[in-house]
């Protein structure tokens, strides 16, 4: 049981996670502008997690009750003990993913994935024009991404393809929704960009227009009464957007945790960015500690943290005041109500966002790919300017 | 899809069901999600297993759950949820 300093016993967590993500290495061949990884990834780098210790962190989470193991990064198979992971994941019982650029993935590897019982394929795609995946990811990829997707479907897979949206592709839903019926897949996940990490940095030459996304919604709905059965086809409602802020990763410290390439255990993907929380290290008392006991996740379990307008509001439950990351990025305080909702003090913060995307002027700067040499800027100050606005760390 | 007493039914391609500790519950995990069952609807998917027809799967439970009224009708709805949710499909 968990207690204060002053010995008195608090609630004890009964939550379980249910997802695993292994965010197995920060090394990635792309360069996507909006990316969510953090954008002072180069530190974690050179510290990664050895196989062994990935094999004991898919142990421990499993005896906590996690089932969906993601195997993330960066991208994934830059590391080639992925075999291995897989292999323990099977014997473990969980459900995996891999969750891929399709960069590094061969007949060789895919054979071995598939008979050591990894369970399917997340394949990334961007755009049905080469102009636009090859500008966006920062990489000449296209045709390499349509021979993956091919791979992945003759090897019995079903096929899962993420696409995330912005500003460049938003007009090409429906081309896209056709490409991904062509390549036959069978779950298609339109993801709306969510601003954090490089995304967050690239903001105004990303986010499309409301006007934009509710034609790329209609067009969607559209495709989704066409193909019926044959193919799901998810569409991730960006929230700056709407005015009732997301139930982040539903909920802090609810189902999900992300252990990081070098061994940080997250409640969620950018959790790093809040200040004055320690998060915990694999690497020191593990995960069953990290989930259960440690402070930082314990930190925003529940509503006992909120203050006003979210520790009276009668929807508290539903979205549990937003994503505490988000609060704080844009307000400085990682306790506020997160500015999506329209009762937020800091709302004017995102009205202020999407009419900036607008501005010709700031649409115009050049946008900030993720890569090694631009993440050294950010970490020793010299992009400064670009990350002004934002209470980020560093 | 209407279900005949002769269909017999598996898990869909690309999902599992099992029994998770953990939770103390079957679940169904498929790419991207996961349903957790509750107690009637994990015995019911428990038997469909590509080999018993609705038919048997109803004449086991009847055997198991002796004093459940109404029981055919939970079990044909369940499979019919089921299969709305193309967690199993048909396999004869």
């Amino acid at each position: 049981m968990a207690t204060q300093n002053n010995g008195v016993a608090v609630s004890v967590t009964h939550t379980q996670p249910l997802w695993l993500l292994a965010e197995i290495t920060y090394r990635c061949p792309l360069h996507c502008a909006f990316c969510y990884n953090p954008t002072d990834y180069d530190k974690h780098t050179q510290n990664e997690l050895s196989t062994e210790q990935w094999i004991n962190v898919l142990r421990d989470a499993r005896k906590l009750g996690a089932l969906q193991l993601g195997i993330s990064g960066g991208e994934p198979l830059l590391r080639n003990d992925i075999e291995e992971i897989v292999v323990e994941a099977k014997k473990l019982g969980y459900y995996s993913n891999l969750i891929t650029s399709g960069v590094g993935l061969t007949e060789k590897r895919i054979q071995v994935f598939k008979e050591g019982g990894l369970d399917h394929i997340q394949l990334s795609m961007h755009d049905i024009t080469e102009e636009i995946n090859n500008f966006i990811t920062n990489t000449k990829t296209f045709e390499l991404k349509k021979k993956v997707a091919a791979m992945i479907k003759s090897h019995g897979y079903p096929m899962v393809l993420n696409v995330v949206i912005h500003r460049y592709n938003i007009g090409h839903i429906k081309e896209i929704l056709d490409m991904a019926e062509a390549l036959g897949a069978d779950y298609v996940e339109l993801a709306n960009t969510q601003y954090y990490g490089w995304s967050l940095i690239n903001r105004n030459q990303l986010m499309p227009t409301k006007e934009q996304i509710d034609y790329a919604e209609k067009v969607t709905n559209e495709f989704r009464e066409k193909i019926g059965n044959k193919m799901k086809v998810f569409f991730v409602v960006p929230d700056y957007f709407s005015d009732r802020p997301k139930k982040c990763m539903n909920g802090w410290g609810e189902v999900f945790m992300i252990v990081t390439a070098n061994g940080d255990v997250l409640p969620c993907h950018s959790a790093r960015v809040l200040p004055n929380i320690e998060f915990p290290n694999v690497r020191d008392k593990g995960l069953m500690w990290a989930w259960q006991d440690s402070p930082a996740f314990n930190r925003y379990r529940g509503d006992s943290w909120m203050k006003e307008p979210c520790k009276t509001c009668p929807e508290k439950e539903k979205d549990l005041g937003g994503c505490r990351c988000q609060a704080f990025l844009l307000s400085g305080d990682a306790e506020s109500a997160d500015p999506v909702c329209s009762m937020s003090p800091h709302h004017h913060l995102i009205e202020k966002a999407i009419e900036d995307a607008q501005n010709p002027v700031l649409q115009a700067q050049p946008i900030l790919f993720r890569n090694d040499k631009n993440s050294k800027k950010i970490i020793s100050g010299e992009a400064k300017e670009l990350v002004k606005d934002f209470h980020t760390t560093p | 899809m209407t279900i005949e007493q002769k269909d017999i039914f598996k898990i869909a391609a690309h999902h599992r069901f099992q029994w998770e500790e953990a939770q103390q519950s079957h679940v169904i995990l498929f790419p991207e999600g996961m349903v957790k069952l509750n107690g009637s609807a994990g015995e019911v998917l428990s038997l469909v297993d590509g080999k018993n027809s609705v038919d048997q799967i109803i004449a086991s439970l009847k055997i198991k759950f002796k004093d459940v009224e109404g029981i055919e009708k939970d079990i044909l709805s369940m499979i019919q949820f089921a299969l709305d949710k193309a967690w199993i499909e048909k396999a004869n």
